[in-house]
């Protein structure tokens, strides 16, 4: 079976997205089944089922801007249990990353880019994450967008208890090729798609 | 067995006491790790989330490097990252092209011919008839609740480990040690994952869901294999127990702790003490 999409439109998100997911948008026939198995549909604004259907119908920038592709955990359960193999955990990631280059992230939804980018950015810098360096970086980079000194000083009671455990390294570890790590982020980072 | 180690962030950040039980117990059973020289980040979320080419070449030359220092299998105890490293590396399998463009990337030749194993593999691998010769301390008071998680068993076409609704793997190593296991619902479901920092409240709402329904169940501990899914259960139960209002108390193992305390290692000497969650009488 399959089901009606809309005419294909030459700004479309819709080869992009299926390029980067490796997968097939309109085989998708609107069961619903990665919906009800996902942790967060409850959550969301549009669960996967809306989203692929948003992406059939021509409303890429609907599903850009929807809240649920930042909510979503990347748990696979979706994609696990899709009858009609569409990489729906795929189809997330390609999401997120194009709305993260077009910098469509709401404000709400940048905690999590923010957190994302920091991460990337230490592993870019040290090979290996520094996990304070990268609650540092998120917190003063949240601070910075606006996020309260609630949000700032949140965790800090767990820095003591994790020492307490020895389960911080306070220098943290480095990869010592860390040269070639700059220039695997440089080449990642151009356009092309793999 | 002599076998690469891939430890990845975690086990040498802040779940370093995962790391501490694993080395023990498998010093023990005669498993020689040897960590693979400067491994580097698989990327995890971040990665998939933001850029699939590094999604594919950061643990790319992770296998690269575990394949030019002569090894043939290597052991990703954090589910993440042994889930990433068989993506990139089926990836790669299946498509020449890629695999030239990803080994420029990298500047080393990936030919993505490692085995890469999940702790149970690796315990599965021992067998469970030595493991059990090996028993000195049965662990006779332990009511488990195996707790899977997402990675160990999802996507399956990529991890290709047990059955991804009903996995057994775990259950049958703890019965092996003497343990009972419990019949329960939340085994493959999601703690929040990577999400502790940037959404607590997932992490709250999710593994809270957990805890409850091993409880439920007749748990008295929950026994699981992934150092995030450790953090969001463990780490995070005193903040899970103050915003629902309830008491949970539930000590949360790694495999490693399980097996170690069955081979007749102290607490201590597992990094046990190190957990958030005392255990009670385990």
């Amino acid at each position: 079976m399959s089901v009606e999409t809309a005419v294909s439109d030459p700004a479309s998100i819709v080869p992009q997205v299926e390029s980067l997911a490796h997968t097939q948008i309109r085989d998708c026939y609107q069961c619903g089944k990665c919906t009800a198995g996902c942790p967060m549909a409850a959550a969301m604004d549009s669960p996967p089922t809306r989203l692929i259907r948003l992406l059939q119908l021509g409303h890429g920038e609907a599903a850009l801007r929807a809240q649920s592709i930042w909510q979503c955990v990347s748990c696979q359960t979706c994609a696990t249990r899709c009858p009609k193999s569409v990489d729906c955990a795929g189809v997330m990631d390609a999401l997120r990353q194009i709305s993260a280059e077009r910098g469509v992230a709401t404000p709400a939804q940048q905690c999590v880019v923010l957190f994302q980018k920091a991460f990337l950015n230490n592993i870019r810098r040290n090979g290996r994450l520094n996990e304070l360096e990268l609650i540092a970086e998120f917190k003063l980079s949240t601070f910075l967008r606006g996020r309260s000194i609630s949000f700032l000083l949140k965790d800090a009671t767990l820095a003591p208890e994790l020492m307490k455990r020895k389960k911080f390294h306070l220098a943290g570890e480095k990869a010592r090729n860390r040269a070639v790590l700059a220039r695997i982020f440089a080449r990642c980072m151009d356009k092309s798609r793999l | 067995m002599n076998l690469a180690y891939y430890p990845g962030c975690a086990l040498h950040g802040s779940s370093n006491d995962y790391e501490q039980s694993l080395r023990a117990c498998l010093a023990t059973l005669d498993v020689q790790l040897k960590e693979i020289d400067d491994w580097i980040c698989c990327g995890a979320t971040a990665a998939h989330s933001l850029n699939q080419k590094l999604a594919v070449a950061l643990p790319a030359r992770n296998l690269a490097l575990a394949e030019n220092q002569g090894f043939r299998e290597m052991l990703a105890p954090c589910p993440m990252c042994s889930m990433q490293l068989l993506k990139a590396r089926k990836a790669i399998a299946g498509d020449q092209a890629l695999r030239r463009s990803v080994s420029e990337i990298v500047e080393l030749e990936v030919r993505g011919e490692t085995q890469v194993l999940n702790l149970i593999q690796l315990f599965e691998s021992i067998g469970l008839d030595r493991l059990k010769a090996a028993v000195k301390a049965p662990l006779s008071s332990l009511r488990a609740a195996c707790y899977y998680g997402c990675l160990l068993t999802r996507p399956p076409e990529v991890v290709e480990f047990d059955d991804f609704e009903q996995p057994r793997s775990m259950e049958k190593i703890l019965e092996a040690l003497g343990a009972k296991t419990v019949d329960w619902n939340y085994r493959t479901e999601c703690c929040g994952a990577g999400m502790t920092m940037a959404s607590e409240q997932t992490v709250l709402e999710l593994s809270h869901k957990i805890l409850s329904n091993a409880a439920t169940h007749g748990a008295n501990c929950l026994v699981v294999a992934c150092p995030m899914c450790h953090v969001n259960l463990d780490m995070k139960q005193a903040n899970i127990e103050r915003h629902y209002g309830v008491k949970h108390a539930m000590p949360v193992y790694y495999l490693s702790d399980a097996v170690g305390l069955a081979l007749g290692f102290k607490p201590e000497a597992l990094g046990v003490d190190r957990h958030f969650v005392c255990s009670a009488g385990g």
